[in-house]
């Protein structure tokens, strides 16, 4: 009994000391959650203002006192839609961005593979400066070249000025997911008598689907999101929504409701596509930075 | 079928060869070609050559050129300067487990995901001087209103603080790869030793770190440097020339002056510019190569 006795001294000592370090290790946790939020807080804010502002009347807008006193109304969304055909637009957004991402995975598919089997370096350098060199590079020669083809007021120029930032960041992408996957199946197909484009078809592109997921969508994104390519190659007919939005500010720059609404009609698209595929962006859009 | 089998590495990457040549080496050659003569892109009047006088009058009598370097390497410090040491401050707040840790890491991505277009307007909203929320929250803290992008000696900094706003995410994601790639053995020897938190930052995370922060740096200049959207959309390089930078007087010059030689002589500078500090980056990245 005196044993333990003795024991019982220093362990309640010991326990003051613990019970001190807890309280402070939860001190610092609680302000680790606080500067946590106080950075979420400033990331969100300006999309939560948009978004609030797009349920408000002009009137509402230029009362910055008391930002939550409004009735919300939908008469922005409803004239964003009814007056400047942005129904249209919509349609041409999705229709650039899901043709351009379709035909850059058609070409950028093989070749990110052949680059990775068979070593072509030098294809993939090339590839990497259309990813640096300044797009505005090239708008005066297209623009030249697609009026005298008379394809401007067609989708064509834009889906090939969107593929052109679609294809390197699929073959970036690919290439490191080419190269991470084992040779053996393929090799093990083409011994049962697959053909190498057989074995690419059958083998590779099946195991690679979730790089291919990952590449599409930061390509759909990339051409929905682009401005200066659609600014220039796009006409009255073809306009995607980042032109009819900026558009839209000039015509009507004291309208903020309205251009609020019109905000996030072509933001809304992006930010549930990246609430979903959260793990395959941040690869994807990293990958420049962790991959080469 | 058997022939294209038989030409695999042709087969493969050919038509990604092709359309590199035709939509990205053809318009570079052309935009050089351009910048010798001077057109106003009439189909009428053939371009007339001029020799280098284009360039000659670019660096020996164009001020607003000059001006333009200044501002987009100004620009691009600030912008980048405050991304790194913003990111590098979220990076290690987030880096561990936490409860709604993967929230966290997707809710930092919508900024650098949403349309550029779409972040404008809500900037424009925020930094309207009468109505907007960042006027009313500094008169409710008792500071004076700012004028933000109204003041041509302070447009080019809130430009950037919306760049900031957008990318710091990426920034921090980067270095949060690179933190979760840093070896353990060094923080055990180190907190054996008695080493404080600060002396483990100091001595061991940002030495480790290194090689990623440059990469992660280098990566943001080259986009920073181009960054056309926000700042043609907010302040179209306003007021005065503010806040004109190589890309949007490269595009003025072109789209709404129609100088084409002009501007092809400008945008082939640009082109030498984002090329020559992508060498350095690809140069770099050589010999620190395996870190990333």
């Amino acid at each position: 009994m005196t044993t333990n006795y003795a024991v019982h001294v220093p362990q309640s000592a010991l326990n003051v000391y613990a019970q001190q370090r807890r309280q402070r290790q939860a001190l610092l946790g609680a302000l680790r959650y606080a500067a946590i939020a106080f950075v979420l807080f400033i990331f969100l804010a300006p999309f939560l203002w948009m978004l609030l502002s797009s349920f408000k009347t002009q009137v509402d807008i230029t009362n910055t006192r008391n930002i939550l006193a409004f009735t919300p109304t939908l008469e922005n969304y409803r004239n964003v839609f009814q007056q400047h055909e942005f129904l249209r637009y919509l349609l041409n957004s999705f229709a650039v961005a899901a043709l351009s991402t379709l035909f850059s995975l058609i070409l950028g598919l093989p070749a990110a593979y052949a680059i990775a089997r068979f070593r072509l370096q030098w294809l993939g350098v090339i590839l990497l400066t259309a990813r640096i060199v300044p797009g505005i590079t090239f708008l005066i020669p297209w623009y030249i070249i697609f009026s005298r083809l008379g394809l401007i007021g067609t989708l064509t120029p834009l889906i090939l000025s969107h593929m052109l930032v679609g294809l390197p960041f699929i073959a970036w992408i690919m290439i490191a997911f080419y190269e991470d996957l084992p040779i053996e199946l393929e090799e093990a197909a083409k011994i049962d008598g697959a053909t190498p484009i057989g074995a690419f078809l059958r083998v590779a592109l099946p195991l690679s689907m979730p790089g291919v997921i990952t590449a599409g969508i930061v390509a759909f994104i990339f051409s929905w999101n682009n401005f200066m390519f659609s600014l220039v190659l796009a006409d009255d007919r073809t306009r995607t929504l980042p032109i009819a939005i900026f558009n839209f500010l000039t015509y009507a720059s004291v309208d903020w409701g309205g251009l609020m609404a019109a905000a996030v009609v072509i933001t809304l698209p992006v930010l549930i596509i990246t609430l979903f595929v959260q793990r395959y962006i941040v690869r994807g859009l990293i990958a420049g930075a962790t991959k080469g | 079928m058997d022939f294209l089998n038989r030409h695999i590495r042709v087969t493969f990457i050919l038509p990604s060869v092709i359309f590199v040549i035709a939509m990205m080496i053809v318009p570079i050659l052309y935009t050089s070609y351009l910048s010798l003569h001077i057109w106003s892109g009439s189909a009428r009047r053939a371009p007339e050559f001029v020799g280098l006088s284009n360039y000659e009058r670019l660096f020996t009598r164009d001020p607003r050129f000059g001006d333009a370097v200044a501002r987009t390497f100004i620009f691009t410090g600030i912008a980048v300067g405050a991304e790194l040491t913003l990111g590098l401050g979220i990076a290690l707040l987030i880096n561990g487990k936490f409860l709604g840790h993967n929230l966290v890491k997707t809710l930092i991505l919508l900024p650098m995901v949403a349309t550029p277009v779409a972040i404008g307007m809500a900037w424009l909203l925020l930094y309207e001087p009468n109505i907007g929320a960042l006027n009313a929250l500094l008169r409710a803290l008792g500071l004076p209103p700012q004028d933000f992008l109204g003041s041509s000696s302070t447009a080019l900094l809130w430009l950037a603080v919306v760049d900031i706003w957008q990318w710091t995410p990426l920034m921090a994601l980067i270095l949060l790869a690179g933190l979760a790639a840093l070896p353990e053995e060094p923080y055990e020897a180190a907190r054996v030793d008695g080493a404080s938190a600060w002396q483990r930052f100091i001595h061991l995370t940002l030495p480790l770190l290194f090689p990623t922060i440059i990469a992660a740096t280098l990566l943001r200049s080259i986009d920073a440097l181009k960054t056309f959207d926000i700042i043609y959309t907010m302040t179209r390089g306003g007021p005065g020339f503010a806040t004109e930078t190589i890309n949007t007087y490269g595009y003025i010059q072109a789209f709404e002056y129609f100088q084409l030689g002009q501007a092809s002589s400008l945008l082939i500078v640009f082109f030498t510019l984002i090329l020559g500090v992508s060498l350095f980056f690809i140069r770099f990245r050589r010999r620190w190569g395996t870190a990333l």
